[in-house]
């Protein structure tokens, strides 16, 4: 009785096609067909961030997405964020070395919200960041851990662009 | 010889897995065959139930089973879940059904359950359940639920006290008959739930093979889950095994055990396949315990100088419908109101009202600071009316330190009298007052004010019983490659235990914290635990931790004598290996556990017993009492009522560091939760008990711009009574800040005599104030 359609959704480099309900979202897409568990849902009505994805590189809350809606498109997830599988992105090893997490599940929400805006504003302030990540709740860190890694991240980023330049 | 790592700044092993989607809660478990279920929970706060149809839910496409009370086995049907901590004052302990077919008190209780091939299935026919019910009215404002014209939370019952008890010390009449000034003043203090972002969710798994129930369950306490499971359903104990996989926060609710943790297995048990039950944002605001209203009608006497005569007063406490953990979290506020005072006389009496609300059990700081907010507002108005300043009355009162360890005169809620065991209060609240820069303070809200800016300071004290019994235990293994494992039986909700708990391990062995591994919240890896709440982990499973590491520390010196053919006096570890002192002799921790795994046929060396490893439960004589002292400077905007935190500093003293870089986000991540209470969360109802505010769109938490850094200085007291010197680290942000928050926004407002006697305060309640004092 169901609404069914085939789709094609690239995921961190790699191309997935299923048959999926009309209704699923996208979150339960990423999690529950596709199996990368990475993305967390938190509050399934847009609030809180934990599900936030990028979709052709900008940051979508995958609770309010249909995945037939990403149907062609790229993602890519908290699993897709690193260069390799023993070394973390410098935004991840700044989490680290900052404290920037605790029970870690609003952890990849708020990764791909400062992938997106360390991209937009590689030099941001304090501020900046605060309202950057201001759709993304934390209920662990009281934010401090998470602002001293993004604009950690945001020195970290800029030297590797220097040293590359 | 590594770097000592117990009480370094490290950087947490839980990370990288965490940062790169490899951790595993329990949503992302995907078992083969398993079912998924969703909960019929009642619409109403307060409903008869005349019947119930699932006839349309059960033929609907993809459903397995639809469950209510009266197709759960027989001897479950009237069960209720057991009561974990009586108390004599309890006059009625009301404790929930598995599911309601009668009466449901609270709108969110459940009623049926149904499985489903898919979660989207399962929630397509919960809306087909027909259920039949006579609304009846809802005991909402716990004040009002106390009154004799009050409607009825359970309808039979004769009235809604579901407890009473009155606690405290001295002659406080005549204290009061003796006071130089007396201020009396009621204050209604809102505290909100814990909201973690992973809501609660259970997966469970029977294996007929084995004849073994596995749980995974998002809780704090795996054996409180495990001994529920067992104590409920009747199974034998060693035919359960609860699992707490990464838990995606805690803050308290997920340490009481739910109805949900029973029926998940047990129809999974009865349906032969595995059943997961993921609760959604809407179920956790409707159906997560939380803790919300207390009134205080409050007094308090002092003498010319300020110094404390007595506190005397009532409070009303807002228990929900069901008393799961009983009274402690109220009993708490009545033992935590004295606080860093000498304080003479004190006698409080607490009435709990039983209200048509899920059921309140304590959330980070649990009853702390309702009666932190009511002590220092207290503090402030004797202040003020002395025209002493706020600041100096407390210094006045503060327990010195000579007097530690000191007496309170009442009893905690472990049984215990109130010692507190050693801290430095006037240190505290003076290292607090200096990174506020206190002293400049005034010249600061003087500059600001020339400019028509409304700048405030507040300042809060409080004490906390931290590092509660009744244990927590440990193993520590050394496996024959060499690296050490730890068991413990706590979950970790973000606390960081693998890290502290190897931190607190590495240094008995001179290795890395990188060469052990952690295991948690496991019941089938030790033998008994209790559960990570009440800031209880570093004191209870770090002192196991330690011993548990001595004794495997001698065992392994023991038989590296008889491998060495050395004095066991001439040995040493280093690097994970025992040396000869003095000699290039030595033997790998890998080698010594392989030598007393032994050998067919012969002795073990040295007739010790088998296994490199040892157990240990340490189990606290008392609670340890943990101090903070939370100075906030902050601005007002009297046009709006918008409150900035300018500057947020905090003298914290939970004894010996393990780590100060994990205490720091402990005191930041609370503080986060405290400025929540005191300017944004609140769970609001109707007058009937429905609720109001059931999203994050009604309901506010902090976000990262109005949260405030937190200046953090740590005072060491070390704490006398384990043998890490540590106490509890997780609760203390979060106390005092809503009675600092307040205080500094009467001050920021002082031009229009604002007096605050409630939290939490909102911009619109500010500019009536404003308005009011104009």
């Amino acid at each position: 009785m169901s609404d069914r359609r085939t789709i094609s959704v690239t995921i961190n480099g790699e191309t997935y096609e299923r048959e999926v309900e009309t209704r699923l979202t996208l979150a339960d897409f990423i999690r529950h067909e596709v199996l990368l568990t990475g993305t967390h849902v938190g509050c399934e009505h847009g609030v809180c961030g934990a599900c936030t994805i990028l979709l052709d590189g900008r940051t979508a809350r995958s609770c309010l997405m249909l995945a037939v809606q990403a149907n062609g498109h790229e993602i890519t997830t908290v699993e897709g964020i690193a260069p390799n599988d023993t070394e973390l992105h410098p935004l991840q090893q700044a989490f680290q070395d900052n404290h920037g997490l605790q029970c870690g599940f609003c952890t990849p929400g708020m990764l791909t919200t400062l992938i997106e805006f360390l991209g937009d504003n590689p030099d941001p302030t304090e501020q900046e960041v605060r309202e950057a990540i201001s759709g993304n709740l934390c209920r662990c860190t009281g934010y401090q851990g998470i602002v001293a890694a993004a604009l950690d991240a945001a020195k970290r980023l800029q030297g590797q662009e220097t040293a590359g330049a | 010889m590594g770097a000592k790592m117990f009480g370094a700044r490290v950087a947490r092993l839980e990370d990288p897995r965490l940062l790169t989607g490899r951790g595993s809660y329990t949503d992302d478990f995907h078992l083969p065959g398993m079912l998924e279920a969703a909960f019929v929970r009642s619409p109403h706060s307060h409903a008869k139930i005349n019947s119930i149809d699932t006839t349309a839910a059960k033929a609907h496409p993809g459903i397995v089973a639809v469950y209510t009370a009266a197709d759960l086995p027989e001897y479950l049907r009237d069960m209720t879940v057991p009561f974990q901590v009586p108390n004599p004052a309890i006059s009625q302990p009301f404790q929930q059904r598995l599911l309601e077919d009668r009466e449901v008190c609270f709108a969110g209780e459940p009623i049926a359950l149904v499985v489903a091939d898919s979660r989207y299935n399962a929630e397509d026919a919960a809306t087909l359940v027909e259920i039949d019910f006579e609304i009846l009215p809802g005991a909402s404002d716990c004040k009002s639920a106390l009154e004799d014209s009050a409607p009825m939370c359970h309808a039979d019952s004769a009235n809604n006290e579901g407890a009473k008890y009155t606690v405290g010390y001295g002659d406080v009449a005549d204290a009061f008959a003796n006071a130089h000034l007396t201020h009396r003043e009621e204050y209604w203090i809102h505290r909100g739930g814990g909201f973690a972002i992973e809501n609660r969710a259970v997966v469970a798994e029977y294996d007929e093979l084995q004849d073994m129930l596995t749980i995974w369950s998002a809780t704090q306490s795996p054996f409180l889950v495990k001994q529920n499971v067992v104590d409920m359903l009747g199974w034998e104990s060693d035919k359960v095994r609860v699992i707490a996989p990464d838990v995606g926060g805690g803050f308290g609710p997920k340490t009481i055990y739910y109805v949900e943790e029973a029926l998940i297995p047990l129809v999974a048990k009865e349906l032969g396949r595995p059943v997961k039950w993921v609760e959604d944002r809407r179920e956790n605001f409707l159906a997560t315990n939380m803790e919300r209203d207390q009134y205080w009608d409050m007094e308090i006497a002092v003498d010319a100088d300020g110094k404390l005569l007595g506190v005397r007063g009532k409070m009303i406490h807002d228990s929900g419908a069901y008393m799961p953990w009983g009274i402690i979290s109220p009993y708490i506020s009545a033992t935590t109101l004295p606080g860093p005072y000498i304080l003479p006389t004190y006698e409080l009496e607490t009435r709990v009202a039983l209200t048509n609300k899920v059921a309140v059990t304590p959330v980070r700081g649990a009853g702390r600071p309702q009666a932190v907010f009511a002590m220092e507002r207290l503090m402030d108005r004797a202040a003020d009316k002395l025209g002493i300043d706020r600041v100096e009355i407390r210094r006045r009162n503060l327990i010195p330190t000579e007097q530690m360890p000191y007496a309170l005169g009442l009893i905690f809620r472990d049984g215990k009298p109130m010692t507190y065991d050693s801290g430095d209060y006037p240190k505290c609240q003076a290292e607090a007052l200096r990174i506020a820069d206190y002293d400049g303070f005034r010249a600061r809200q003087e500059a600001a004010r020339a400019e028509g800016r409304h700048i405030g300071l507040g300042i809060a004290n409080y004490v906390e019983g931290t590092g509660l019994g009744p244990f927590e235990g440990a193993t520590v293994r050394i496996q024959p490659s060499g690296r050490i494992c730890i068991y413990t039986g706590g979950g970790d909700s973000g606390q960081g235990h693998w890290t502290t708990l190897a931190q607190v391990c590495a240094d008995k062995f001179g290795v890395g914290v990188a060469d052990i591994d952690v295991q948690k919240g496991d019941t089938g890896k030790i033998a008994s635990g209790v559960g990570t709440f009440a800031s209880r982990i570093a004191v209870n499973a770090g002192s196991s931790v330690h011993l548990a590491s001595m004794e495997v520390r001698e065992k392994a010196l023991k038989v590296a004598a008889h491998m060495l053919e050395a004095a066991e006096e001439d040995l040493d570890i280093e690097d994970g290996r025992v040396v000869v002192k003095g000699s290039d002799l030595s033997v790998g921790l890998a080698e010594i556990a392989r030598a007393v795994q032994g050998m067919p046929g012969f002795s073990l060396p040295g007739g010790v017993e088998p296994g490199l490893e040892a157990t240990h439960y340490f189990s606290p004589s008392q609670s340890c009492y943990c101090n903070g002292t939370a100075v906030v400077e902050l601005e007002v905007d009297p046009a709006t009522g918008w409150v900035d935190i300018l500057k947020y500093s905090m003298a914290h003293d939970s004894g010996t560091l393990i780590n100060p870089f994990v205490v720091d986000g402990q005191v930041q991540g609370a503080v986060a939760q405290g400025v929540g209470n005191a300017l944004l969360e609140w769970m609001i109802y109707d007058d009937n008990a429905n609720p109001v505010s059931a999203t994050f769109a009604e309901y506010l938490l902090p976000s990262a711009p109005e949260t405030p850094n937190v200046g953090v200085v740590h005072i060491e007291s070390p704490s006398p009574i384990n043998p890490l010197g540590v106490k509890g680290a997780g609760e203390g942000g979060t106390i005092p800040a809503p009675a600092a928050i307040m205080a500094a926004i009467e001050d920021a407002l002082s031009p229009w005599n604002v007096e605050i006697s409630g939290a939490p305060i909102t911009p619109s309640m500010i500019v009536e104030k404003v308005r009011a004092g104009a």
